[in-house]
């Protein structure tokens, strides 16, 4: 039901958590990754990555600079360079 | 033999400094523990990192279209060494080290008849590596004004060199820079940097199903985003590095130090007494020489 959702800075893991929903900003498009997602790569622009932690809740955003996202097996990955907040 | 008051200021001397070195020594201890946990955060970004570019890589890297960053410039001929040093001294022998390696690299790939340049960080480089190669210096970069390097420094770096790179002043890249081992241990090793050595194997072992993944926008365009990204990690990591073996190499140095001047110290003293004794036993013998003659 959750998607694994880790968000990792050079400095430091911001985050690891398992989420019901996460909106990223993709390079061609916002996209939203739920539990089950395709494999799928994309490099992200700078902007805020939308967090619901469950259906309908209202999404936690942070900003993020330089990133790039992952979704695999074991859920989205975020590797940004810069994150605000 | 010295006098009394002589030996008592060597002793006071020599006790002064055993309270500077015993101050260096703990501060560098709590300073290697931060510096621990910083470069062990880094390293799950750097894992991640690695591994995408190496399926990437591995995909792409074949293709004429792949990035020069990937591919190279096609000539081999002149490298550049990214030497990182501390900035400060008292760590014992740990830049020597480290310039010695840098050197040693240099030597080798004159032997083979290529060009070498210097990319200097950290201050504690330059007078050693100026001495013999003052003309093949290309930039010193200065970390010293701030109190840890971070990702900043890193970046800041690693333009400076992709700006020289696309410019065409060199080919290869190597990074030269101390790997922690523990507080007794710093490895001095070298990597290339620049053109991004393609990583074989555990690139298909990491990730079993790939031919599915999806790329937006593309392989190589995310490609060509990774590869500027994964030098500016290598350099942070180098940094990293660089903070945790500085203050370990600092922690042993003055712990030898402290112990050192504690020795001295007992041996100043045992002289004291020594003297001290012999000056009392000789003021006896006068007073009962003269006692006597009476």
């Amino acid at each position: 039901m959750a998607l694994h959702f880790e968000l990792v800075t050079p400095a430091r893991h911001v985050r690891s958590d398992d989420v019901h929903m996460v909106v990223v900003p993709g390079a061609e498009g916002e996209f939203g990754v739920l539990e089950g997602h395709a494999p799928f790569m994309s490099t992200i622009k700078d902007g805020a990555v939308q967090v619901y932690k469950t259906a309908g809740a209202t999404p936690e955003t942070i900003e993020v600079r330089g990133g790039f996202a992952e979704v695999g097996e074991n859920g989205l990955t975020i590797l940004a360079e810069h994150v605000e907040g | 033999m010295a006098s009394l008051k002589e030996l008592k200021g060597r002793i006071k001397s020599v006790r002064s400094t055993q309270k500077i070195t015993k101050a260096k020594q703990m501060v560098a201890a709590a300073k290697l523990r931060r510096a621990q946990e910083a470069a062990e955060a880094a390293r799950p970004y750097a894992e991640r990192l690695n591994a995408v570019m190496a399926s990437l890589a591995s995909k792409v890297g074949g293709s004429d279209s792949a990035p020069k960053l990937l591919a190279g410039t096609g000539s081999n001929q002149r490298h550049l060494l990214v030497v990182v040093n501390t900035d400060k001294g008292l760590c014992g022998g740990l830049n020597a080290n480290i310039v010695k390696e840098a050197l040693k690299t240099a030597n080798d790939l004159r032997g083979k008849g290529k060009d070498v340049q210097f990319y200097l960080v950290g201050k504690k480089g330059r007078a050693p590596i100026k001495r013999n190669n003052a003309e093949a210096i290309a930039k010193h970069f200065d970390t010293s004004d701030v109190r840890t390097p971070g990702f900043e420094e890193a970046e800041a770096i690693a333009s400076d060199l992709l700006e020289m790179f696309e410019a065409g002043k060199f080919d290869v890249a190597h990074l030269v820079y101390p790997i922690f081992k523990s507080a007794l241990a710093q490895d001095p090793t070298t990597q290339q940097l620049i053109p991004v050595p393609a990583s074989e194997g555990d690139a298909a072992a990491t990730k079993g199903g790939d031919a599915l993944v999806e790329y937006e926008p593309g392989e190589e365009e995310i490609l060509e985003v990774l590869l500027p990204r994964y030098v500016r990690t290598q350099l942070f990591g180098a940094l990293l590095e660089r903070e945790a073996s500085e203050q370990g190499a600092s922690m042993t140095a003055m712990d030898n130090a402290t112990r050192n001047a504690g020795d001295l110290i007992k041996d100043l003293n045992i002289e004291y007494n020594r003297s001290r004794q012999a000056a009392i036993t000789t003021e006896l013998i006068e007073i009962i020489a003269g006692a006597e003659a009476l």
